[in-house]
């Protein structure tokens, strides 16, 4: 997210369209009946995060290790392969991997938090090999040539480098997770999802928004707070942001 | 020094680099030159062992590589590639710093040599230390390309193609800011090129490659008048002659402590020592010494007076300092065959001619 410029903007835009459609909601009256459902909003949105940030960090923690893996020398063989596996796992519905995961893994959080962990690792993993596979070779070469180990090579120069597409990969992966999780609710897993599902099964629209908007909320706060990290913390060097 | 004893190195069925024996000794820049794929860079990386030799061995300093552990052997050896390599997530003093970092340096120590080092290429540490490589101009990049790899003081330095990427203005100006450097600090340097002109006016050793077999291995004068073979002699140029009167300065070819006149001497002096040492123009100075104009003997032969009033405008001077290259230049811009040589302060040095171009060229041939 950029600092001023046409972010800024955007973000302007975006604060302003909420503010309208509340207005708007407000003179229909569905805003007192989306702030009825207050107290079940914050419960559901806690275990909301709880599925996105076990399942986030899950994936987080499997797929940039398995990327850097993939992307040694050693693994250059399996690496094709494993990345074409990956990049059919991508094309499955998430609606049928969470079939599959009650399937396996019966009802409750359990299942859910495996099935967004594998949606959630597919994007993670491909892109920390994409950035690092990005690394110009002469850089790599370079910093053998005078004298880092493999190890120091990695954390000096190649994940330094790789750390903005990385961090773009969990950013993305992260928002799809946290709107995916309201489908959690069809295998019992809870979270936003029953409001918005039982909205509909009620046609009550104020339980539904009650259940969408926060879920909208949650993925642009999450997406906002990674984009800070990435402007934050990358090195100013190789951060395009700055 | 560097030593190869019989190094091969077989990629496959290809032979890359085939038995070369050489040896670059201490403060030495040896340039490897050749055609694209001749093994010049193959042969540049076996050195810190970036490619293991297939058979042979490679000594510096006396070790055998072999025997050195890897990691801290490269960080004995200064490294430039020709696309520099500066890493991006670190500013241009942490690049500086790498491998003083790794060896362990005090850091202060470190930072403060990074900004000696950055004043010895003209960047100011003020503006350039904190600086990232994407804020660098490609010469300026370049520049710290060099430096990084002097930072820890490695008597060795390879350097692949170190200026290949810089547009031929800037190249002149960084090759001679690097060779003033090596005048200094008298690397064992071994620098890939396949620029006949920057091998020339690097080199204290050419060494010429030919499908991976080390063809000529000779000081840049005598590859240009002895080229060993019809590769060699094609590969350095038709024009060879000239590329040698880059090497020659002009002090090392003029004739020395010439006779002269001032403005205030007579005519029939000056006529009289021009007769004296069979010359047929004479070079008048000022009061200290400063080449000011000069008489020519069909001129004045018949004349009387003083010299200030019979002379002539000078028609081109060189600098001791040039080279013959810009001599000839400068007789074939004036039509002339002598020229008067001054230093930097305009005092008049020495005279040179062609003849005595061409009989410096044939002697320098003929040497060791
Ligand atoms: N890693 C490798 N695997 C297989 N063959 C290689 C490898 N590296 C170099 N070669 C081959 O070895 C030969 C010498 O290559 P090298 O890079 O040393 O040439 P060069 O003289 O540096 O050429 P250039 O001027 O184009 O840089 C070439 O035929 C090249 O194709
Ligand atoms: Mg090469």
């Amino acid at each position: 997210m950029r600092a001023g410029g046409l972010g800024g903007l955007a973000r302007f835009a975006f604060v302003a369209g909420v503010f309208a459609l509340g207005a708007w909601l407000q003179a229909r009256g569905t805003l007192p009946s989306i702030l009825q459902h207050r107290g079940d909003v914050i419960y559901l949105a806690r275990q909301h995060l709880v599925l996105a940030a076990m399942s986030g960090a899950m994936a987080i923690a499997v797929g940039v290790p398995l990327g850097i893996l993939l992307t040694r020398e050693r693994y250059a063989a399996i690496a094709g392969i494993v990345t074409q596996i990956v990049n059919l796992g991508t094309t499955i519905p998430t609606l049928a991997l969470i079939a599959l995961a009650m399937s396996v893994l019966g009802i409750g959080a359990p299942p859910a938090v495996f099935a967004l962990f594998v949606l959630t690792l597919l994007p993670i993993l491909l892109n920390t090999v994409a950035g690092l596979n990005a690394v110009p070779p002469p850089l790599v070469d370079a910093a053998r040539g005078m004298g880092m180990t493999p190890g120091q090579i990695l954390r000096r120069v190649e994940l330094p480098n790789a750390v903005f597409v990385i961090l773009a990969g969990i950013r993305t992966a992260l928002a799809i997770n946290i709107g995916t999780v309201p489908l959690a609710f069809l295998i019992g897993a809870g979270g936003l999802g029953e409001l918005i599902f039982t909205g509909i099964d009620l046609m009550e629209p104020g339980m539904l928004l009650a259940g969408a908007i926060p879920t909208a909320l949650l993925a642009v706060a999450v997406d906002f707070l990674i984009g800070q990290i990435q402007f934050w913390f990358v090195p100013r060097g190789v951060n395009p942001l700055r | 020094m560097i030593r190869l004893e019989q190094v091969s190195k077989q990629f496959g069925p290809v032979t890359a680099v085939d038995r070369v024996d050489m040896v670059v000794p201490a403060g030495a820049v040896c340039v490897l030159l050749g055609p694209s794929g001749c093994g010049k860079t193959t042969t540049m990386r076996m050195i810190n062992r970036l490619i293991e030799p297939t058979s042979g061995r490679i000594l510096v300093d006396g070790r055998d590589t072999a025997t050195v552990d890897q990691v801290s052997l490269r960080r004995s050896i200064g490294y430039v590639i020709q696309q520099i390599g500066l890493f991006p997530n670190m500013t241009v003093e942490d690049n500086i710093c790498v491998v003083p970092d790794l060896l362990g340096w005090p850091r202060a120590k470190a930072r403060k040599r990074a900004a000696e080092l950055l004043e010895l290429v003209n960047l100011d540490p003020g503006i350039f230390l904190k600086r990232y490589p994407k804020e660098l101009s490609g010469g300026q990049a370049q520049r710290v390309g060099v430096v990084r790899a002097l930072a820890a003081d490695p008597p060795v330095l390879l350097m692949d193609e170190p200026f290949g990427a810089i547009d031929p203005i800037n190249r002149e100006v960084i090759q001679d800011e690097f060779m003033k450097l090596q005048a200094e600090l008298r690397k064992t340097v071994v620098f890939v090129s396949h620029d006949i002109d920057e091998a020339v006016k690097m080199a204290t050793r050419i060494a010429i490659f030919r499908d991976g077999r080390l063809i000529q291995y000779d000081t840049p004068d005598r590859l240009l008048a002895h080229p060993i073979d019809a590769f060699v002699a094609e590969f350095v140029g038709s024009d060879r002659t000239l590329k040698r009167l880059r090497l020659i300065r002009v002090a090392e070819a003029m004739m020395a402590d010439p006779p002269r006149v001032t403005a205030e001497e007579t005519v029939e002096t000056a006529v009289g020592r021009m007769q004296d040492h069979g010359h047929v123009a004479i070079v008048m100075v000022g009061p200290r010494g400063r080449a000011r104009g000069v008489v020519r003997l069909d001129a004045v032969r018949e004349a009387r007076g003083l010299v200030g009033e019979h002379q002539e405008p000078l028609p081109g001077v060189v600098n001791v300092k040039d080279d013959l290259r810009a001599a000839v230049s400068q007789m074939f811009t004036h039509g002339v065959t002598w020229l008067a040589c001054v230093d930097d302060e305009g005092f008049y040095r020495g005279y040179i001619t062609q003849t005595g171009i061409t009989r410096m060229l044939g002697a320098t041939a003929g040497e060791g």
